[in-house]
């Protein structure tokens, strides 16, 4: 099947090209379920999303998607060992409460995980912070302090740690500006973070 | 609205799950739409406990149509343009159906207590035997809510060939005991009536009271805070009776007259069975979770309602939770709510708009869909 680019969000792009086809994929915090459904249509996944938006879930029960209402916290205890090929946490991941654990179970239930978040140290949060004094509100962090879903704000340079960390296999990476992928110093230029990773321990 | 009519269907014998045979059997059922000619558009719609085999249309010369006619019709959640919907009376009914009310034939009277101890799965061997009558091999869907849910969850476990979906809704794979508790008030406030008379009262005044009674119980547990609330307040009738203990606030009005009415509609002894067959009920028969579905391929929709406190979605969840373990295509919604229990038959839109996605899936077996509506 051909590969229809456009109206596709730069994040999922990425992601699509990571995906083997045929693959089994669970989308915690999938949304209105675009991601997946891109997944099933042009990768012929299958799978399903979790997501605890009542609005959203009817978005994608009307898409055909097979969704569970629910949070991603306790979404996965009970699903076997190595159930899906990738766990998604596509900019769900800093919402999470205890992401130590769901990041373990999530490794736990996939082959791979991808995981995609806002980098916190992207350069306008960066110049917000030093020169406004104000907490940064920017294209990668769209909301207001007393509005935003955002229980952690983490940089790409954080997550990297943390996979050395917990001696977590990091497969592929993307990193995302504005409209582009971003090749030098993402840290400081991406807005957006995306890994393919894999393993991990203790 | 169209005109519909009960239709029977009778059958020698059923060997019941607890091992007795009973029969002859009829079963009261009603049809609506047209049945397409490969037969794969037939939906079985289950009902609860106080319902029956007239799920929507009317009756001719009646003006209340069926219980479930806000989601049944022409371009309605079980749209009767697409598919053949039908729904019958449950074995141990008083709507049409075999039950104590019965004539017993080696009596001539009605069963009363010498009717057997039926089960949910008795009820749907019943269907099923009902479905092969209609020539049905595979149903598109089995559906129903609350002990209509708990038929769903038979099908799944005993006949996963037979169905290519099932949506439980408002349910659980079995009662806790405050879900028992409150059958078992409902049933001794029954037994509790002298007219009950260990169950002989066909030809005498039945325990009407009793039932009254039951069903007051039911209704409460039907719906919630909230939308006791909003429909009653702590609004007074206003009374010119001089007595002490009459219905002073509006729900204990509400709540008479709704127990009063169904005594006029419903016979005790059937109140008895079903609500045992319920409290008895285990939708995975014992076995591990595995086991029961082993063989289930159908698609699987569950739906719960946030202010539903007699069937809590923890309950469906546990459904749910034995879907993923056995890897069926699941999805779970819970609505918002505030209508309690009662809320499967009152929150049409949004029901609506999840069983209609979820059917067309299953009818025309995509993926996903591009032309969707939102």
């Amino acid at each position: 099947m051909a590969m229809r680019y456009e109206n596709i969000y730069p994040d999922h792009r990425i992601i699509l090209e990571w995906v083997t086809p045929s693959a089994s994929v669970l989308d915690l915090g999938c949304g209105g379920g675009e991601l997946l459904y891109l997944l099933i249509k042009q990768k012929g996944a299958h799978g399903h999303g979790i997501e605890i938006n009542v609005e959203e879930i009817y978005k994608c029960v009307a898409k055909g998607l097979n969704i569970l209402h629910g949070d991603i916290e306790n979404g996965l205890a009970d699903y076997k060992d190595q159930s899906f090929d990738y766990v998604i946490l596509n900019q769900s991941l800093q919402q999470i409460r205890q992401v130590d654990r769901v990041l373990k179970d999530a490794l736990r239930v996939g082959k791979k995980v991808i995981v995609g978040f806002p980098n916190f140290a992207y350069y306008r949060s960066r110049l917000q912070i030093l020169f406004g004094g104000r907490t940064p509100v920017n294209a990668a962090l769209p909301y207001q302090w007393y509005e935003t879903l955002n229980l952690h704000f983490l940089s790409i340079l954080d997550f990297v740690e943390y996979c050395r960390e917990k001696k977590i296999r990091i497969e592929h990476k993307g990193f995302l500006g504005k409209d582009q992928q971003v090749q030098l110093f993402p840290n400081v230029f991406a807005q957006t973070g995306i890994f393919l990773i894999s393993g991990g321990k203790e | 609205m169209s005109i519909v009519q009960t239709e029977y269907f009778t059958f020698n014998e059923l060997m019941l799950e607890n091992g007795e045979k009973l029969g002859p059997i009829t079963i009261a059922y009603e049809t609506y739409g047209q049945l397409d000619s490969n037969r794969s558009n037939a939906v079985l719609i289950l009902h609860a406990l106080s319902g029956d085999a007239h799920a929507a249309g009317l009756h001719e010369g009646e003006k209340d149509p069926g219980w479930w006619d806000s989601m049944i019709g022409p371009g309605k959640a079980f749209d009767t343009n697409e598919y053949f919907v039908i729904c019958s009376n449950v074995l141990g009914g008083c709507k049409g159906s075999t039950g104590p009310a019965s004539l017993n034939p080696k009596s001539g009277k009605p069963y009363a207590l010498d009717f057997p101890l039926i089960t949910i799965g008795d009820m749907v061997n019943c269907q099923k035997r009902l479905i092969d009558h209609l020539g049905i091999e595979q149903l598109l869907s089995v559906v129903g809510g609350s002990m209509g849910g708990m038929q769903v969850l038979s099908w799944l476990v005993n006949y996963p060939q037979s169905i290519r979906s099932a949506i439980p809704i408002a349910t659980t794979a079995k009662h806790s005991p405050q879900q028992i508790a409150f059958n078992e008030a409902g049933r001794l406030a029954i037994m509790a009536d002298p007219n009950w008379n260990s169950g002989n009262y066909y030809d005498g005044s039945p325990p009407a009271k009793g039932l009254a009674v039951a069903r007051m119980i039911g209704h409460i547990t039907y719906m919630s805070d909230v939308s006791m609330a909003e429909k009653f307040g702590r609004q007074k009738k206003w009374s010119s009776q001089k007595e002490k203990f009459t219905a002073d606030f509006e729900v204990e009005e509400y709540l008479r007259y709704r127990g009063d009415n169904f005594v006029k509609r419903f016979d005790a002894n059937s109140y008895l069975y079903i609500t045992k067959a319920i409290d008895h009920f285990d939708g995975f028969a014992g076995k591990t979770v595995q086991e029961a579905f082993q063989h289930v391929k159908g698609k699987v929709l569950v739906i719960a309602f946030k202010s539903d406190w007699l069937y809590p979605s923890y309950q469906s969840q546990e459904i749910v939770k034995a879907c993923k373990i056995a890897g069926l295509e699941t999805s779970y919604c819970e609505i918002e709510s505030t209508y309690g229990h009662d809320a499967f038959l009152l929150e049409i839109e949004e029901e609506s708009h999840l069983i209609q996605h979820f059917l067309k899936k299953v009818f025309y077996d995509y993926e996903v869909t591009d032309g969707y509506a939102i």
